[in-house]
């Protein structure tokens, strides 16, 4: 992973110190209520329902184990014992205290850690595939190119002050999209060019929220050395060009669709045709170095298999394990394991400090000392060699991160919605519990196979409900809490927005209503048909017919 | 006179910034440094131009393009920030300093604070008329928030990968 220099580490200290002397005079009255609002968002700093919550920056989901155990100590010391993996693979606490905070971040910073521009209008934490650098299907591995756009978006001078947020997805994965590209401010998408040297063809204009979309291609083929100079461009353009009037109008999709892609483009390149060419073209050796970084890990030669396959034929619980919840690996002998944050019960994406200390131990005996956090609100451990998988389920099962339901239903992406968050308007949690209450059947989970549930409390959509193959968002209907059902949502190959159902559904209602449209699936599904290719093939009218009927 | 930063310094603020109602009223004075609305400029601009004493104010939305062909006969151009949440003058700022070559003082005007000002002169500004009810001292601080940068910028335009 990346290392910090030391000018990395001196701007850290400084932003620690930029925040506290805020915090200071936030505190003191000569810094009023709404100039500290943004400025404590540029540190993911949100005054809660409850409590304050922090959301700490993770870059592209990876983590260190000693990040780790510094995660606990702070959950532990400044929270109530538990973190919450976020959906943009960052981690949230959610009941620090807002004096505590620069404390919180100095901690942090000692290794490497900070909450930049994790909130607020700016540009925000930079995503890509969980499975980067260990994917068989990647044409290379994006976390170089998320780094380096990682470095031009901290405390960018020009763009801290922007319409709105400002989300950019990385995937290097051709024909798949495991980084949600199409539903990103910009996403960029890693390809070959003619001489089959790295290039990028350029997304923006997509996104989730009150007006769902999927974004448009504007830079057909930006050579590598050109990356940063046209998302630069791009940002210009938004930044001069985005509405400031109305913030249900401000992100960056309302302006494409506005301008057209055309126009829009026309706007990029003639930034672009200033910017091309000049001091941010990206340098072979910077390049070189931050592919550095991320080579491949001392991977040792492939056994022979024959524990793993022993173990696979003698153990049935770790067989469906093995099936559901690890992943091919680019190195043979090796593959990458799903931690379930989805036991029923467990509030998704919730890890306690003991869990985490745990888990750290876990990467360091196991996988080089990293950790993933996925989107869907889980953890990887990339790089574990077949011979260890039986005794890492084994230690995963004591801990409760072996339900096998990886992609399965029950693993569900829920936001922490109406229990923590001001802004939503109604609980997720319970939902998914309920949800996963009602169908705790193994067999019949494996049985029905991939399904997405993603539950948002609000139209803010931090739970994706626009991507999910059902999606559940939470509603206010005079002053009560109720739930819309959309179906046909997908964000796995290609992202695409699903269809509302019909009327709103109170909450005791939504698992009589999930058993109908899976009713609707089972029986009219051909064979090895997931859900979401049968509700592609017979749309979504027989799901909403038996739902309504 | 009011205090302001330009260059680093606390000085006095020798220019006066009128705006369009009280030309409209008064005219602009016979003398004296007087910034004026880009709308003013663009109807006066060959009277004006000649006298080397008058800069020119662009709010929101008021592009530097509308001054390509008079950035060397201005001594001063101010960019407004009617609520400092509203970041178009940063790149307003920034084009006029890299697009159009303008060398002469740009000034943000408003509500600008102490803790955007190192931002604010990242991109181009040298003087900041700070809101009057702020500390302008405190405020001064904030122009030296951090010694690291990633980005270039318009002092030195190398992003640190290509700085030595």
């Amino acid at each position: 992973m990346y290392v910090y220099q030391d000018h990395d580490q001196t701007l850290l200290e400084e932003r620690v110190a930029q925040f506290r002397d805020q915090t200071r005079r936030y505190l003191a009255g000569s810094l009023s209520e709404d100039e500290f609002l943004a400025l404590r968002l540029q540190n993911g700093l949100y005054i809660q329902r409850y409590a304050p919550m922090l959301r700490i920056a993770v870059p592209y989901g990876l983590l260190a184990s000693k990040q780790l155990r510094t995660l606990a100590h702070v959950a532990r010391t400044w929270d109530k014992g538990y973190a919450h993996v976020s959906t943009r693979q960052n981690i949230q606490l959610n009941w620090p205290a807002v004096e505590d905070v620069p404390d919180i971040l100095a901690e942090l910073a000692a290794v490497q850690m900070h909450a930049i521009q994790t909130s607020g209008n700016c540009i925000r934490n930079v995503t890509t595939d969980e499975f980067a650098g260990v994917n068989p299907d990647e044409i290379e591995d994006p976390r170089p190119w998320c780094e380096i756009i990682r470095q031009w978006s901290t405390f960018n001078p020009e763009f801290a002050y922007l319409p709105r947020k400002f989300k950019i997805a990385v995937n290097a994965v051709p024909d798949a999209d495991p980084a949600l590209i199409g539903v990103h401010d910009i996403g960029v998408q890693v390809i070959r060019d003619g001489n089959g040297d790295t290039a990028f063809q350029v997304w923006a204009g997509g996104g989730l929220g009150r007006t769902p979309m999927t974004g448009q291609v504007i830079g057909e083929c930006v050579a590598w050395p050109d990356l940063l100079a046209y998302l630069e461009a791009i940002l210009r353009v938004y930044n001069k060009y985005g509405n400031r009037d109305n913030k249900y109008k401000a992100r960056i999709k309302i302006l494409v669709k506005a301008l057209g892609a055309e126009k829009f483009r026309e706007l990029t390149e003639r930034e672009f045709a200033e910017l091309q060419g000049g001091p941010m073209t990206l340098t072979d050796a910077e390049v070189t170095r931050m592919r550095g970084y991320f080579t491949d890990l001392d991977y040792q030669p492939a056994g022979d298999g024959s524990a793993l396959r022993q173990a696979l034929d003698s153990d049935k619980a770790f067989s469906r394990w093995f099936h559901t919840n690890t992943r091919a690996h680019k190195h043979d002998g090796y593959r990458a394991v799903v931690l379930s944050l989805k036991k029923t019960g467990r509030a998704p994406g919730d890890i306690s400090d003991e869990e985490l200390e745990a888990v750290a131990d876990l990467a360091d005996r196991y996988s080089f000392g990293e950790l993933r956090n996925t989107h869907q609100q889980n953890m990887v451990l990339a790089d574990v060699r077949d011979e260890d998988l039986f005794a890492l389920w084994q230690a995963l099962d004591g801990l409760g991160f072996a339900t096998p339901n990886f992609k399965l239903m029950t693993d569900m992406i829920a936001c922490p919605g109406g229990d923590f968050c001001a802004l939503a308007n109604a609980k997720s949690l319970p939902i998914a519990e309920a949800i996963q209450r009602r169908f705790d059947d193994m067999d019949f989970l494996h049985d029905l196979g991939e399904l997405d549930i993603n539950i948002s409390g609000c139209m803010n959509a931090c739970g994706h409900h626009h991507i999910g193959h059902i999606g559940i968002l939470g509603v206010d209907k005079k002053g009560r809490e109720y739930y819309q059902i959309t179906v046909g949502g997908r964000g796995d190959k290609v992202s695409k927005v699903g269809s509302k159902i019909g009327p709103s559904f109170e909450a005791d209602e939504v698992p009589d209503v999930i058993a109908k449209l899976l009713d609707v699936y089972l029986e009219s599904r051909l064979e090895n048909e997931a859900f979401i290719n049968t509700v592609e093939r017979v749309g979504v009218e027989p799901f909403k017919e038996r739902v309504y009927a | 006179m009011p205090e302001m930063i330009r260059d680093g310094e606390i000085v006095s603020n020798e220019w006066q910034r009128l705006d369009a109602d009280s030309i409209a009223e008064n005219g602009v004075p016979e003398s004296g440094k007087v910034i004026v609305p880009l709308a003013v400029w663009q109807a006066k601009k060959e009277a004006l131009k000649a006298r080397g004493d008058i800069g020119v104010c662009l709010d929101p939305g008021e592009e530097p393009e509308a001054l390509a062909d008079d950035v060397s006969a201005l001594p001063l151009v101010a960019i407004n920030f009617p609520a400092f949440k509203d970041g178009r003058g940063y790149s307003y700022a920034r084009e006029l300093r890299t697009r159009f070559g303008f060398t002469g003082e740009l000034r943000a005007v408003g509500d600008v604070l102490r803790d955007q000002l190192f931002y604010l002169w990242r991109v181009g500004f040298n003087a900041f008329e700070v809101r009057d009810d702020r500390d302008i001292q405190e405020a001064l601080s904030g122009l030296k928030d951090y010694t690291v940068t990633y980005q270039g910028d318009v002092h030195d335009p190398r992003p640190i990968y290509r700085r030595a």
